[in-house]
């Protein structure tokens, strides 16, 4: 059980190296795409996007591109949501997502860092 | 060296020429000659602009207008519109949109921009299924507090001081509920989480458990040491499967993780999680009933007291809260009672997350501090309503709430405002409802769930509530009498008085509320025979304004069953005796010329 946490120092310890893996990206980072697969999210069709997402990444053979999931961020009207978080940059929100717009997504900003401005919904920072 | 009037930059740099800048330069050049500006507009091939990205770049100067993403046919427009007739390429420009700056921030959304999340801290933040990304952003560190640096007395009166309040509905103050059950003798206590969330609309419990399950395992673990609990157990239904799921995998990683399970963070305080599903029945979220279901047995409420706290699951003293309730306490912990009880009202303090639903424009999950008003909520955050319609009543609490209207839009939203017009902060259902709404038919909506959830164990609920709903279908078919107002309200005033638990004392409210700020809705639906909304179908005929009828034909021919007749080019008419009152010609009329009277 070496992931157990015994003491303070732990959890410390811990902490510090999950935000250096959640917030203080280096350059060299991956790219993070975040789908929103609450129960609104997956009945908007959030499982179809995910699945375009993977698709176009291995399409491109995308390495640097790491895909997660979240749960409701409470914009319901606005799922599917996908998030895109580039090294450094803050979170951008994308909203009503098909996986139509799956590979502009993937092209314009995941690769070149251009915001697709079509279906975009704000940046949290 | 002749003199040009303008020149055409085109990048050659490595970058633009690998996107195709010696095809445009070649384009341009063609086409200057055929509009022979060759001799008066200078072509010139430049090094790179840094932006090869947006490559191929022209710049034309002296204007110095910057064309991104040229492409040979391009160059006819260039010439011809700029350099010909002095007019810029709009299409072609380079726009700031791509860049990171430009884009609004959550706060300047005005959906985020009035709410306060607390509950929703880490939702559509975190990855639910990684308890790393939790303790990033402060997981468990609240829990190690207590665990190492507060008594459980200590955690009581923070949790006292934070003035939070039970967020189930009930409103009971939390630190008092820990109180009262540390206080009670017994060698073994649990602590509950209620998460039978069951309103129909509402969300708020079940987007915690999916998005951020750990803050509730870390609030339920502060109040298991606050009461002396090394037990919990978590009653989710079965109908949220997802939850479920997210719940058990968070329980798992919290026990491989050491921060559930025996000699947590070696303090020597123990603490495990049971997960119970529940089959679905509303009155299981009443604590007594759930407390029998969890024991196995069939869920009814029985009388208090004795209260849990005293006499709880499998008779030992028992703290249970709701969800929300317990994401709140690890936040408590760590800001302090002081920063939670800032926010809010005098007697409501800190936050609520909602559901928002209905006809409003922006449907979703919404935090906001306590003494929000109504009119924030539905117009700010919620965006108005659908189709610029009027706003006309909103349920608040679910089918034990009550319907508030137009004139309650600026009443700030706390647990005793709520009350005192009649609806309840129930668990946080929000639905809100526009002009096209009948209200005397939303009451039936709601009366018709909690009938059919009644568990019948005690008289006034299971024999009241079934009189009540045979008198609100009277009324929308139209058999109505005058009479019948003053027996439901007069059922619905002993219904809420004699009966057994939270089920049946709440469950007249939508009726009640209606029957007070809508009354003359009802007296419509009795005296005129009339459904104001045009909702009621016993009460409605479907009729075609002769004015607006193009004589498309479209309605008689979707007509199943063959009520309306007409001339093609001229106004049709529906057969009021024949008609079904199915709506289908007033949805395929390209005019709107079918309406309800």
């Amino acid at each position: 059980m070496g992931k157990r946490i015994m003491s303070l120092e732990d959890l410390r310890r811990i902490k510090e190296g999950a935000q250096d893996q959640t917030s203080l990206r280096s350059p060299k980072d991956k790219v993070r795409v975040i789908i929103g697969l609450g129960t609104c999210g997956i009945a908007a069709g959030a499982r179809e996007v995910m699945r375009a997402v993977l698709e176009e990444i291995e399409k491109r053979g995308l390495k640097d591109v790491v895909v997660e999931s979240t749960g409701c961020i409470g914009m319901c009207q606005n799922e599917p949501l996908l998030d895109v978080i580039r090294p450094g940059e803050p979170r951008i929100t994308y909203g009503r997502v098909t996986p139509q717009d799956v590979p502009l997504i993937i092209s314009e900003h995941v690769v070149n860092g251009r915001i697709y401005a079509e279906k975009l919904v704000g940046r949290a920072d | 060296m002749p003199v040009y009037r303008s020149h055409v930059l085109v990048c050659g740099g490595t970058g633009c020429s690998s996107s195709g800048s010696s095809k445009v330069r070649e384009a341009l050049r063609e086409e200057l000659a055929r509009r022979g500006l060759d001799k008066e507009v200078a072509l010139v091939q430049t090094g790179c602009h840094g932006m090869c990205e947006s490559g191929p770049i022209v710049v034309v100067y002296p204007e110095g207008v910057f064309y991104v993403r040229v492409q040979p046919e391009d160059a006819r427009e260039i010439v011809e519109e700029h350099l010909y007739k002095g007019r810029i390429v709009q299409r072609l420009l380079y726009r700031e949109a791509g860049a990171v700056e430009a884009v609004r921030k959550y706060s300047e959304i005005p959906f985020y921009a009035k709410q306060v999340r607390i509950a929703l801290r880490n939702c559509g933040y975190i990855n639910p299924d990684n308890i790393e990304e939790y303790i990033a952003r402060d997981g468990y560190q609240a829990l190690a507090k207590v665990l190492t640096e507060m008594t459980p007395e200590e955690v009581i009166d923070e949790i006292k001081r934070s003035g939070l309040r039970g967020r189930g509905g009930g409103g009971f103050p939390t630190g008092m509920k820990w109180e009262f059950c540390r206080k009670a003798k017994g060698d073994k206590k649990y602590v509950i989480c209620n998460a039978d969330e069951g309103d129909p609309g509402a969300f708020m419990d079940r987007s915690i458990l999916e998005g951020d399950p750990h803050s509730v395992l870390e609030g339920m673990a502060i109040g298991a040491y606050a009461i002396g609990a090394d037990e919990g157990y978590i009653y989710c239904r079965a109908e949220y499967p997802l939850a479920v799921k997210r719940l058990k995998h968070a329980i798992a990683q919290a026990e491989e993780y050491g921060l559930l399970g025996d000699n947590i963070l070696g303090t020597g305080f123990s603490f495990r999680v049971h997960l119970r599903e529940g089959a679905g029945a509303f009155v299981c979220g009443e604590e007594t009933a759930l407390i029998a279901s969890i024991e196995g047995k069939r869920g009814m409420p029985r009388p208090r007291p004795p209260f849990p706290a005293n006499r709880g699951l499998w008779d030992k003293p028992t703290n249970i809260n709701n969800v929300e309730t317990w994401a709140n306490v690890p936040p408590i912990i760590l800001r302090g009672g002081d920063w939670f009880a800032s926010m809010g009202t005098e007697h409501s303090k800190g936050t609520k997350v909602f559901a928002l639903t209905g006809k409003v424009n922006n449907t979703g999950l919404i935090e906001v501090p306590m003494g929000t008003t109504i009119r924030e909520i539905v117009f700010d955050i919620g965006g108005g309503i659908i189709g610029g319609k009027k706003f006309k009543a909103v349920q608040i609490g679910g089918p034990s709430g009550g319907c508030l209207t137009e004139q309650h839009l600026d009443l700030p939203i706390s647990y005793e405002s709520l009350t005192g017009a009649g609806a309840i902060m129930g668990s946080g259902g929000l639905v809100v409802m526009d002009e096209d709404t009948c209200m005397v038919d939303v009451a039936k909506f709601f009366l018709e769930f909690t009938q059919a959830e009644s568990c019948g164990k005690c008289v006034p609920c299971r024999e009241g509530t079934k009189k009540m709903l045979d008198i609100l279908r009277k009324i929308t078919e139209g058999e109505g009498k005058e009479e019948d107002l003053d027996r439901l309200m007069r059922l619905g005033v002993w219904v809420k008085e004699a009966s057994l638990c939270g089920l049946g004392q709440t469950a007249p409210n939508p009726v009640l509320t209606t029957l007070r700020y809508f009354r003359d809705e009802y007296e419509c639906h009795i005296r005129d025979r009339k459904c104001p909304a045009g909702v009621c179908l016993a009460l409605i005929s479907f009729h075609i304004d002769p004015e607006k009828c193009i004589g498309c034909t479209k309605c008689a021919r979707t007509c199943p069953v063959g009520a309306i007749s007409g001339q093609v080019k001229k106004a049709h008419v529906i057969d009021t005796g024949k008609c079904i009152k199915c709506g289908a010609c007033a949805e395929v009329c390209p005019v709107g010329a079918v309406f309800r009277k």
